[in-house]
């Protein structure tokens, strides 16, 4: 149990994701839609988005050293991207009833379903839906990178400070966009865009979040994540051993944003009614602060913290809402009072445990079975449900 | 000339928010001169300064409850720094900047909480809110208040800064912080000055902010917040004078877009501004140009 070869660890991993993906699509079928445990598949769907989401940042901010906090602005284009083309052609004229059903008449989901729907039936339908999905996704990000692109050349010349103001200012900017009135017609001004074609299972999310974050992770451990990590650490000694300052971090920026677009999409679909008011400097630092919890530096540091995050502000401590947690009652436990304690448990995350869940380093067996080594030679068996349960949830990221 | 005159009541606005954002980004910018950090719970310190208001109001007399908020911001600023920032003192910069993030986030979620999410009604200070008519536009006693105020309190802190012997280590220490603290500066005093000041003149600014709108909301403090750093920026970070010039031509130049019916994108302008400064002349109007060394 000790030495595990790479081959070993690896078939390891396969096994333990596909055990991870069947349970999904299992617990997916069997737990009724009004059980409690619903919940549970809420948390996955959203925390996988964010974990996507909180992943993009942390290549910026932690392995290129870049201080963005642009990421909400890039979701909400994203989000937008993914909504707008694909409201069924019958929606149009109720989801953009202010606008005369809007600019564009046509949607490519319904259009790619309707397309392979003659020719294969239902299963066609479902698979020119699908393919319609994933297609609008990668369009999603690839105009959020192209987007990134341009903010980036003014953008990535400044320092630490500058660089976080004026990326959130960006955000802010393509907000006040999407709000105009005169872009109505395409992104529905301040109102919802809705009725759009969203995915099925959870299974979905899961999936195209884990892809992308094992891409991020291959390139992190490639030549350019190297470089990225070079700038990180001195940007003066990077320069001088040859890495190209601009064009990294143009790089990584755009790569970043092109998650985070992807994640607005996801999330659009997670949340299957987009409107531009969310998409503040708040959620932004959410991401950020999900990175922290997870660790700077650290993939799967940031996929722990986007799921525990989810679950805290989602599941486990709504109790404190509602009055009533862990058989504690109290009067001032009114709605809101959750987000307080959350609040006040990140504050002590960041002020006495900087380092994050994982610090800087990622998750492997070793550290595992080296884990519950410690936890079985004499100390007490406190937090080993809780790691066994993260531990699975980034079996997916690999 | 006609621009001017169908523009009086946009302009007046905008002196008016100008000077509030002005006494906001002195806040920032004395602290960031001098910590180099962006104090991200600034803004949010500001709404709840715009709170302990509305609640004290509801049971005080409003010329008891003015000293009592400026007080309680106070205290409330420097707690923020003994307890978020001082020990963080030397770990990196983008840790104090999290901190910061950390203090806005728990006093966004707080505010929420104790007012349920709903909009309270800020109290009408009876001699602020009385209507003035100037060149025949009607406005609020607090739009001809603003300015004086914020142009006496800045040459006050100016002259304290100058001639004092706190503003002389404070000089010092925003110029080289290691050096200072070598020469016998006590660098968490003059830091704690800092927020003392910082806090006073946000309590002040959110007095007569809140004065002009109809109510205060949890999440109304960060964009206040947001663009009073920008004004800061624009100025020149660590220049007082710079940031209450930047301040006024921001709240001027968004209050004359918002009377083109473009109020939207009167938020994004500032940001633009902000952009091009950094673009043109990154150390703003009045700044220091910063040299790195290796």
């Amino acid at each position: 149990m000790t030495e595990l070869t790479k081959r070993n660890k690896s078939i390891l991993s396969v096994i333990v994701c596909a055990v991870f993906l069947a349970a999904v699509y299992i617990g997916d079928m069997l737990v009724p839609p009004t059980s409690g445990m619903r919940m549970l598949f809420t948390v996955l769907e959203k925390g996988s988005v964010y974990a996507l989401v909180a992943v993009s940042m942390n290549l910026l901010n932690g392995f290129t050293g870049l201080f963005s906090l642009g990421q909400a602005g890039f979701m909400l284009i994203g989000a937008y991207i993914y909504a707008i083309f694909s409201i069924p052609t019958a929606m149009r004229d109720s989801v953009y009833q202010y606008f005369e059903g809007g600019l564009i008449k046509f949607s490519v989901t319904e259009n790619l379903g309707n397309a392979l729907g003659t020719v294969m039936g239902d299963f066609g339908v479902m698979l020119g839906e699908h393919i319609g999905m994933i297609f609008l996704m990668l369009c999603a990000g690839i105009l959020t990178a192209g987007v990134a692109a341009l903010i980036g050349l003014p953008v990535l010349r400044l320092k630490s400070d500058y660089l976080a103001i004026a990326t959130l200012g960006f955000a802010e900017i393509l907000r006040a966009f999407f709000q105009w009135k005169a872009a109505g017609p395409i992104t529905n001004s301040s109102n919802l865009l809705r009725s759009y074609t969203t995915y099925e299972t959870p299974l979905f999310p899961v999936i195209a979040a884990g892809l992308c974050i094992a891409f991020i992770v291959l390139l992190i451990n490639s030549s350019y994540g190297r470089a990225f990590k070079a700038i990180r650490d001195d940007e003066i000694a990077a320069e001088a051993m040859g890495v190209n300052l601009f064009k990294h971090k143009q790089m990584s920026f755009i790569i970043s944003s092109f998650f985070a677009g992807l994640g607005g999409a996801l999330l659009a679909m997670f949340q299957s009614s987009v409107a531009s008011t969310p998409f503040t400097s708040n959620m932004t630092y959410e991401i950020l602060l999900i990175v922290v919890i997870g660790g700077i530096g650290s993939v799967t540091g940031s996929i722990i913290g986007a799921y525990l995050f989810v679950a805290c502000s989602e599941w486990w401590l709504r109790g404190l809402d509602s009055g009533a947690f862990l058989g504690i009652s109290a009067g001032f436990m009114r709605p809101g009072f959750r987000k307080v304690v959350f609040a006040v448990i990140i504050m002590c995350i960041v002020l006495f445990y900087s380092r994050g869940i994982m610090g800087n380093k990622e998750f492997s067996w070793e550290g595992l079975v080296g884990f519950f080594k410690r936890i079985f030679s004499g100390k007490k068996k406190t937090s080993e449900k809780n790691h066994k349960t993260n531990t699975d949830k980034e079996k997916e990221a690999r | 000339m006609n621009f001017f005159v169908e523009n009086l009541p946009y302009i007046l606005a905008g002196i008016s928010v100008g000077g509030q954002y002005a006494l906001i980004a002195i806040g920032y910018t004395m602290v960031y001169g001098i910590l180099r950090l962006i104090n991200f719970a600034h803004g949010d310190m500001f709404m709840v300064a715009g709170l302990v208001m509305v609640y004290l109001a509801a049971s005080l007399p409003v010329y008891i409850a003015i000293p009592i908020v400026i007080v309680f911001t106070v205290v409330l600023g420097c707690t923020i720094e003994v307890v978020a920032y001082r020990p963080l003192r030397s770990a990196p910069r983008m840790s104090i900047m999290i901190s910061a993030i950390g203090v806005s986030y728990l006093l966004q979620n707080t505010a929420l909480y104790v007012t349920g999410g709903l909009t309270q009604t800020y109290p009408t200070i009876p001699w602020l809110a009385k209507t003035v008519t100037v060149f025949g536009a009607h406005t609020k006693m607090v739009t001809l208040i603003t300015p004086v105020l914020t142009i006496a309190l800045v040459i006050a802190l100016v002259i304290l800064i100058k001639y004092t012997k706190i503003g002389m280590a404070m000089r010092a220490v925003s110029r080289d912080f290691e050096t200072s603290q070598l020469m016998g500066i006590d660098i968490n005093r003059v830091i704690t000055v800092t927020f003392i000041i910082g806090s006073f003149l946000a309590a002040i600014g959110s007095i007569l902010y809140f004065s002009n709108y109809t109510g205060v909301m949890p999440t109304s403090g960060s964009m206040p917040g947001l663009k009073a750093f920008v004004a800061a920026v624009f100025g020149g970070i660590g220049s007082i004078p710079g940031a209450v010039i930047g301040a006024f031509i921001i709240g001027i130049c968004e209050n004359i877009i918002k009377g083109m019916e473009l109020t939207v994108f009167s938020n994004a302008f500032t940001f633009v501004l902000l952009i091009i400064i950094l673009m043109v002349k990154p150390t703003g109007l009045f700044g220091e140009k910063n040299i790195d060394k290796v």
